[in-house]
């Protein structure tokens, strides 16, 4: 195909130019990558405190323990919940003696109330789902008394929400930025073949001859660009985990298949608006 | 072949560039286009390879007109013409034998039939044994043969020549020159625009000359007139 082999001889032709642009478009998308990477992470640690939302619903004192059993298999029903452990008031009681150690001793038996530990399904642990469900545990006839750390779980979801909007505008004006930055690196690779882009419209091409190769160009510029940036996320997440000893997640598969198509899209994008607009004007 | 009539080109900052400019040239006819610099040469050029559209008027190339072609077609109206600068135009990183065949391969003629085309063009233009070269190991005539050598690849109808020897010296000016009669021999149109006065006066071709855009002299009119008193 006459267009591939035209971009490759741009890139050999000028290889300093070529190089330019590719880091450019590698540390732009590396900008919106470690941005990425930095949600990513707060989105995980988020997750794993939500994983902690649980309900307790303690149980009236002389509950047959059969009732309470029937009960927990009905509550594992709800589509809100994930599981019920049912925490007699022997286990109670050892729980709190391993969770307060220097005060084991002061616990007796049947001192505590027995339980339902209602952990609840991802999505459904938002302040609204767990006061629904803690409402209908609180609706039943042996529960005493329901406790879910409501502030706790308010505050959770401020935060949560918080962390949601400033991604989303500080990720749309990085991607701005990098569209930008990438347009104008392309541009200076069409302008620095203006002279050719002249001579072959001089001689009968059509404007999508002329355009092909630097949309081509474009694309790969983007791949390898976005390859780039890729390594030099991962590297800069390596060395964040092992000098900060901070436990960290990196881009699965899927994300990292997504930025590369993003950077070539940007190259791809970035080249039709240079070449476009050059071939207006000329 | 070409036909111009009643044109008028104005360019938004510089004023009127040709007015009412009126005249035919016919298939296979060698023309010079003479004048002194801003007489409008450049922009008769451009207007026949459709660069530039007239601002009123019509222009008319080998069936295509100004006024109804679109910018799709324009393309496909190069292909028929070939253009020669003074300043050559050729791409400096590719050898005389790629320069001429980037004139095919951007027109989307097969593979199989570039070097056979190339080879010829270069060989009409004396230039076979220096088609690998560069255009910075050529001198200007050579290089200029290599310009030529690109605009007849295609098999023009009418080759268009804006002070083709311009920047040549004698020799080569004489050079450039007669490849541009033998290529007009063969039947080919030609018109050239040109400063060079000896060339005109050495040939017996016909001549339109330009002043501030405007043709004040044109020898065919001038022969006809002189042949209608000489019956009278």
């Amino acid at each position: 195909m006459p267009a591939v082999r035209d971009s490759l001889i741009a890139f050999r032709r000028t290889p300093l130019l070529s190089a330019l642009s590719i880091t450019t478009i590698a540390f732009s998308l590396f900008a919106v990558g470690l941005f990425g990477l930095v949600v990513l992470n707060i989105r995980d640690a988020l997750e794993k405190v939500e994983e902690h939302v649980e309900i307790r619903a303690f149980i009236t004192d002389k509950t047959p323990v059969e009732q309470v059993a029937l009960a927990a298999n009905d509550v594992a029903k709800y589509d809100e919940v994930q599981s019920v452990d049912l925490v007699t008031q022997e286990q109670a009681l050892e729980r709190a003696r391993r969770e307060l150690g220097e005060f084991r001793d002061v616990f007796e038996a049947e001192f505590l109330p027995a339980s339902l530990d209602v952990h609840l399904k991802p999505g459904f642990r938002d302040p609204a789902s767990v006061r629904r469900v803690a409402d209908r545990l609180k609706a039943l006839t042996f529960v005493d008394d329901v406790r879910y750390g409501e502030d706790w779980i308010e505050q959770l979801y401020r935060l949560r929400n918080i962390a949601g909007v400033a991604a989303a505008a500080l990720g749309l004006a990085f991607a701005a930025i990098a569209i930008i930055i990438i347009g104008s690196t392309i541009r200076m690779a069409v302008l620095a073949r203006s002279r050719e882009i002249s001579i072959m419209r001089l001689v009968g091409a059509t404007d999508a001859y002329v355009r092909r190769p630097f949309l081509i160009e474009g694309f790969i510029k983007g791949v390898l660009g976005g390859l780039l940036a890729l390594g030099l996320t991962w590297l800069a997440i390596h060395l964040v985990s092992s000098y900060l000893s901070f436990q960290t997640v990196f881009f699965d598969q899927r994300l990292a298949i997504f930025g590369l198509a993003g950077g070539a899209l940007m190259g791809l994008l970035g080249s039709a608006f240079s070449v476009g607009r050059h071939l207006r004007r000329v | 072949m070409i036909r111009f009539t009643r044109v008028t080109k104005e360019y938004p900052r510089l004023g009127p560039a040709l007015s009412n400019v009126s005249f035919n040239v016919a298939k296979g006819e060698f023309v010079f286009l003479t004048g002194p610099s801003g007489a409008g040469k450049s922009t008769i050029l451009k207007l026949i390879y459709m660069e530039e559209r007239p601002t009123d008027g019509e222009v008319r190339v080998d069936g295509m007109s100004s006024v109804t072609i679109r910018g799709a077609e324009i393309p496909k109206l190069r292909r028929k013409l070939g253009i020669v600068f003074q300043d050559f135009r050729l791409l400096e990183d590719r050898t005389a034998e790629a320069n001429v065949a980037f004139a095919l391969e951007v027109t989307g003629a097969s593979r199989s039939s570039i070097p056979g085309k190339v080879s010829r063009a270069l060989t009409q233009v004396g230039l076979a044994s220096k088609a690998m070269s560069y255009p910075r190991e050529l001198s200007g005539g050579e290089q200029q043969r290599v310009a030529i050598a690109r605009a007849l690849v295609n098999d023009p109808v009418l080759l268009v020549a804006d002070e083709p020897t311009g920047n040549l010296d004698d020799r080569a000016t004489r050079g450039v020159f007669q490849l541009l009669r033998d290529i007009n021999a063969s039947g080919t149109a030609v018109l050239m625009a040109t400063h060079n006065l000896d060339l005109i006066r050495r040939s017996d071709y016909r001549s339109i000359e330009l002043n501030r855009g405007q043709i004040v002299f044109d020898s065919a009119e001038a022969a006809k007139a002189a042949i209608e008193r000489f019956a009278d």
